[in-house]
């Protein structure tokens, strides 16, 4: 299968970079980052907050089925340019990552196709590193949570 | 230095990239890395002792002399870190693309 999502980070840096092309016009693609309905249903979180506006700021927050708060994130939006661009920042609250700069560009590829590239930069290379394996240890956890449940069945 | 068993630690010192790309050719021998390096020869002992023990290189013994070579199990497991990570974006733009082809057709 086609990777449609790639990443390109490279050792050492600070920073990576994100791309993907969309079967999509580039203002649908951008609107799906702007309106917190649509922002909900694609990232799977709730939008407590999203001022899409130059200088607004954002909070998304994400709770198990036993309303318990999982994840829970917050920044500013440095520019929102409708269509084109938008620069924030993205800090995830209770976590050691520290703030990340976040530049994303939307770009016009046909009427019916767009791409994005999000260039993400972080404090030091060090903690972009520990957010990279989140997602592996995550993946590992549930593993784990999934076997465990397992297990206890069989109890 | 900190003996770090942690292949990312290891990965980001540019000496040690630079002996992983030296030794992914061929085989060589410390003194023969060493060489290519303006580094004091200790310190290259020093680097190629970290990626011994996060398991990037291994060793050999051929005669009197150890040679070093790549192991490409565990570079592979470098990759595969990553993957986790573009899966998780995948999810979510192919989720944006779904979710946004309904809201067009629905307009």
């Amino acid at each position: 299968m086609e990777l449609k999502t790639k990443i390109n980070a490279e050792v050492g840096r600070q920073d990576l970079l994100i791309t993907r092309e969309f079967d999509l016009p580039v203002e649908l693609l951008f609107k799906a980052h702007a309106e917190p309905e649509i922002v909900e249903q694609w990232m799977g979180t709730k939008v407590l907050k999203l001022e899409a506006k130059n200088h607004g700021s954002w909070q998304f927050e994400t709770k198990n089925p036993q309303g318990m708060v999982v994840f829970r994130a917050n920044g500013v939006i440095h520019e929102f340019s409708p269509g084109r661009r938008i620069v924030r920042t993205f800090e995830m609250e209770g976590a050691p990552f520290g703030v990340q700069l976040e530049f994303l560009d939307f770009e016009k590829l046909s009427d019916e196709r767009s791409r994005l590239s999000i260039h993400v930069v972080y404090q030091s290379g060090e903690k972009r590193d520990q957010m990279l394996k989140l997602p592996f240890a995550q993946g590992l956890n549930m593993a784990h949570n999934r076997l465990e449940e397992v297990l206890g069945k069989g109890k | 230095m900190n003996l770090r068993r942690d292949v990312f630690q290891a990965i980001a010192d540019p000496t040690r990239r630079g002996i992983l790309l030296l030794v992914a050719s061929q085989s060589m021998t410390a003194g023969a890395i060493a060489a290519n390096f303006d580094t004091a020869r200790p310190t290259v002992s020093k680097h190629l002792h970290i990626l011994t023990e996060c398991e990037l290189l291994a060793q050999e013994q051929n005669g009197r002399e150890i040679y070093y070579h790549l192991n490409p199990e565990k570079m592979k497991e470098i990759a595969d870190y990553l993957e986790p990570f573009r899966k998780l974006w995948e999810d979510r733009f192919n989720k944006l693309e779904e979710v946004m082809k309904k809201y067009k057709t629905k307009k």
